[in-house]
């Protein structure tokens, strides 16, 4: 078992002697009468804070730049042989099919045997809040000191020198991630989308106008956690009530903070009533089929959306079910084994989510493959071709941008090359879905932020700075 | 030359001398890799009989009892040899009872012994079979001593016989992981290191001082071999000055067979690596400080080392290592990628292949019998449908010890069960 899993599924001992009782489930309910949910449209919202911690992500200067004559994957499942990409003032301005008048000042490069795609995104990673070195002292990504704490935010976790981040930047052509707690917790908290933009704060990496996302997490890990401390939830059962009771309060705070009257704010009941509202996307780690379709009548119950159930390696046996409610599944290409909720994985997983008809990602949870990702849902679809599923490379290429735009709630900004989109886009130096490919140049909004042709155009952290291999092409 | 020799006489006599029990098999048509670093062969033909490859290569004579395979379009390769695993140790990392790549609760440390664990029913055998891996090195993992135990070497067979040389080496962390077993200091896991093989000695010389404090009876009894080089000692280590002096440790102790495992740092130092004369099993594609010990970690790495003369193949060190020995193939591919990455270092393509056929073979001391395609080499042969190495090929046959083996597994039966995900006439439980 790596280092990484083991951070992240807490294998690390167990903190038993600790009981803070700061869960959402010991809050005073309150006694707000309730309201229908018709009138939660009509009433103001005062408590939505979106503007704490704000981003100030800018985009960094670019030059207008053309890649003609190169091999297009747009993101959205279409392929152009020959194209031409313009990007400009940060914006992809044209897509053409083949060649296309070039204004004067444009930087043109020539992509012959070349690929671009659109930046790929990551939707489950916890560079930064378990950043590089894995020291005890850099593991921020879990508060396992109550089974639900909707109060915390990644963001507040993340370290923005994290070295991981520029090698999933030179390496994999990342160019946003979704940033999540871990899953120690049945409500691990707020997640936040970066830009992969080297900055001092988080808050320039925070990705403008992105919303955020709750993590959940059923299954193995919560139980495991707070079993071992002889405390809620030591089962399964366990885990649906503390959540079903969670989601009484949250509805009970929410009608009082729609009602007018006098409340005190409460962190965790602002993310969960962020859910309710639908501003809020839910990002529910879950490996067997039988626990997401369970957690699909729980959201009915309580009247709100999965957005994404996360490593979910069964969801080829639900595919149905999963395409009904909406759900992706954010998956691995291959992860099997580790747990025995993993049992069951199998290569074809994704291939079979997508046929159904179903939203498909590809996701990494790990600080190594997010530096492949694009190597990962080549696996995937070649798995689901061999069993004769009929899926192009220009398909499968979605799984990794435009899927993971959509479930970041993002895709009307990146995800795809369309003009007016961001242009967060990769030239790779060959077919991303060959092992033989690397990314020879990444673009963020339009600013040249890797060039492997170039050595200074390559990020290197505050911790590698003055360290030796500092620079390196890693 | 005597041992060509011998090979030619031995296959030559296979090819005159039909019998009845023998099966041989010619494989033709297919681009043949021998796996020794050399170019592929168009239009090749690999001859098996038996248990062992008689031939490969181009213009071979084809015996006339030969039952033919047409490989024409695809790759013909020996099997995949993963350098480093924990394969067929554990079912499910998670479930204690599924996973014995570690005995947390033993006295025992240098005896302790992965041929009494590998378990060829493991799904991880037949899942990792079926996608071209056929031996592999096996290794335990340290339950909490500084010497984890005896390693062997596995073919991933579909038979009751999975041990192809038992006791093949000893296995010691020396990394960040061995100083926090010693008592948190390098100089703790040095002296440990030290006192063991000495204590080992005492043993052997009948010595009254005997410390069982230090090592039991047992432990004493396995690092003998080692000692005095009968067996390899594959030592876990990462960084640059670790690795240095883990290499001074051959001046206490020079009949050391050592073999390193891990070292990210290496290319810092592959100088003094050739120097010393120790080979290299390598984690292909580290490229993070995930510790300090691994600061300089790049995916050139191997690249480096080789450039520099060292004999290098790829492992899975702490890597998925008892699940995905699949990730060979893929990290292999990687390091070519990097040779039309600029300033990067990387393997040509033949020479990728070799990391993950002959070269942990031969690095194991095995190559006479494993790893390649030569004459007389056990016949571990797969052919796949494409580059063995790029992301889209599979697999189609695979061959060990000469027998074809299933190929089926639970992931491919869950595949077909859920094809169609929706209930037919009667429940999936009847599906199969």
């Amino acid at each position: 078992m790596s280092k990484s899993i083991k951070a992240k599924y807490m294998w690390a001992p167990l903190l038993a002697g600790l009981s803070l009782n700061m869960s959402v489930g010991e809050i005073s309910p309150s006694f707000a009468k309730k309201k229908k949910k018709d009138d939660k449209e009509q009433v103001d919202k005062p408590a939505k804070t979106a503007n704490a911690f704000a981003s100030t992500y800018k985009a960094y200067p670019s030059r207008p730049t053309a890649v003609t004559n190169v091999t297009i994957f747009d993101g959205e499942g279409a392929k152009i042989e020959k194209g031409t990409i313009f990007m400009k003032d940060g914006f992809i301005t044209e897509v053409a099919d083949g060649d296309a008048s070039i204004p004067e000042g444009t930087l043109i490069i020539d992509g012959a045997g070349k690929y671009i795609t659109p930046g790929i995104i990551d939707v489950h990673s916890h560079l930064g809040v378990y950043a590089s070195p894995s020291v005890d002292a850099h593991s921020d990504g879990n508060e396992i000191t109550s089974p639900t704490t909707p109060d915390v935010y990644a963001e507040h976790g993340v370290w923005p020198q994290d070295p991981g981040f520029s090698r999933a930047l030179a390496n994999g052509g990342i160019t946003s991630m979704q940033i999540l707690p871990g899953s120690a917790n049945l409500i691990g908290g707020r997640s936040v989308t970066l830009k992969n933009v080297a900055a001092r704060t988080v808050q320039q990496m925070k990705f403008p106008g992105a919303p955020y996302g709750m993590k959940m997490a059923c299954g193995e890990n919560p139980k495991r956690v707070y079993g071992s401390r002889n405390q809620k939830p030591q089962t399964r059962m366990g885990s649906l009530a503390v959540n079903r009771q969670t989601w009484i309060r949250a509805q009970e705070y929410r009608e009082k903070r729609d009602s007018g009257e006098n409340f005190t704010r409460n962190l965790g009941m602002e993310t969960l009533a962020g859910v309710l509202d639908g501003d809020i996307l839910v990002h529910n780690h879950c490996y067997r089929a039988d626990e997401m379709v369970q957690i699909l009548d729980m959201a009915k119950e309580f009247n709100y959306k999965v957005t994404a159930f996360h490593h979910a390696v069964e969801s080829y046996k639900i595919a149905d079910y999963l395409k009904e409610a909406d759900a992706c599944s954010a998956v691995w290409a291959d992860w099997w084994g580790f747990k025995i909720e993993a049992y069951d994985a199998i290569p074809e997983n994704a291939a079979l989510i997508h046929n159904a008809g179903a939203c498909a990602i590809i996701h990494s949870d790990d600080d190594n493959q997010i530096q492949r990702l694009n190597q990962e849902a080549s696996k995937a679809l070649a798995d689901g071709r061999r069993m004769g599923l009929d899926i192009t490379e220009a398909q499968a290429m979605s799984w990794i941008t435009y899927n993971a735009a959509k479930s970041l709630g993002i895709e009307d900004k990146v995800g795809s090359l369309k003009s007016g989109k961001m242009a967060d886009v990769v030239l790779w130096n060959g077919n991303p879905f060959s092992v033989y490919s690397r990314p020879e140049k990444v673009w963020i909004d339009g600013a040249l932020l890797f060039d492997s042709t170039d050595a200074s155009r390559r990020p290197v952290s505050d911790f590698e700075l003055g360290q030796v291999g500092e620079g390196d092409v890693k | 030359m005597k041992n060509i020799f011998k090979t030619l006489i031995i296959s030559t006599a296979l090819i005159l001398s039909p019998s009845v029990m023998a099966e041989t098999i010619a494989i033709t048509g297919g681009k043949v890799v021998i796996g020794d670093g050399s170019a592929p062969i168009e239009g090749g033909t690999v001859v098996i009989r038996n248990d062992r490859i008689v031939n490969a290569g181009k213009d071979i004579a084809i015996p006339a009892d030969a039952r033919r395979i047409d490989a024409n379009g695809k790759w013909v390769t020996p099997g995949i040899f993963a350098g480093f695993s924990r394969v067929g140790l554990v079912e499910i990392g998670a479930v204690r009872q599924t996973n014995d790549s570690r005995s947390f609760g033993s006295n025992f440390s240098a005896a302790l012994d992965v041929s009494e664990s590998i378990d060829p029913f493991r799904s991880p055998i037949a899942v990792n079979r079926a996608e071209g891996i056929t031996r592999a090195v096996v290794a335990p993992s340290s339950g909490g001593k500084l010497f984890a135990g005896q390693g062997a070497i596995a073919d991933l067979g579909d038979d009751i016989n999975p041990i192809t040389k038992s006791q093949a080496f000893q296995f010691v962390e020396m990394g960040e992981r061995g100083v926090n077993i010693a008592g948190g200091s390098r100089s703790a896991s040095h002296l440990l290191f030290k006192a063991s093989l000495q204590e080992a000695q005492r043993y052997a010389a009948g010595n009254d001082a005997f410390d069982d404090n230090i090592l039991t009876i047992q432990d004493a009894k396995a690092l003998l071999p080692v000692i005095n080089g009968k067996t390899r000692l594959l030592v876990h280590v990462e960084g640059a000055n670790d690795i240095l002096r883990v290499l001074d440790l051959k001046k206490d102790f020079p009949k050391l067979r050592m073999v390193l495992v891990g070292v990210s740092e290496g290319w810092r130092v592959a100088d003094k690596i050739v120097a010393a004369n120790v080979p290299v099993i390598a984690s292909a594609l580290n490229d993070l400080p995930s510790g300090f010990e691994s600061l300089a970690a790049t995916q050139s790495n191997i690249g480096r080392m080789k450039d520099a003369g060292v004999q290098v193949a790829i492992g899975m060190i702490d890597d998925r290592d008892a699940h995905q020995l699949r990730y060979s193939m893929q990290y292999a591919g990687n390091l070519v990628s990097l040779n039309k990455v600029p300033r990067a270092n990387g393997l040509t393509w033949d020479e990728a292949f070799a990391a993950i056929t002959s070269m942990p073979a031969k690095i194991m001391g095995m190559d006479a019998q494993l790893g390649s395609l030569k004459a007389n080499r056990k016949a571990d042969v797969v052919i796949w449908d494409g580059d063995p190495l790029e992301l889209s090929s599979a697999a189609e046959q695979v061959f060990i010890d000469g027998k074809k083996q299933e190929l089926s597994n639970r992931q491919a039966k869950l595949r077909e069960r859920y094809r169609n995900p929706s209930e037919g006439s009667l429940p999936k439980a009847y599906e199969r």
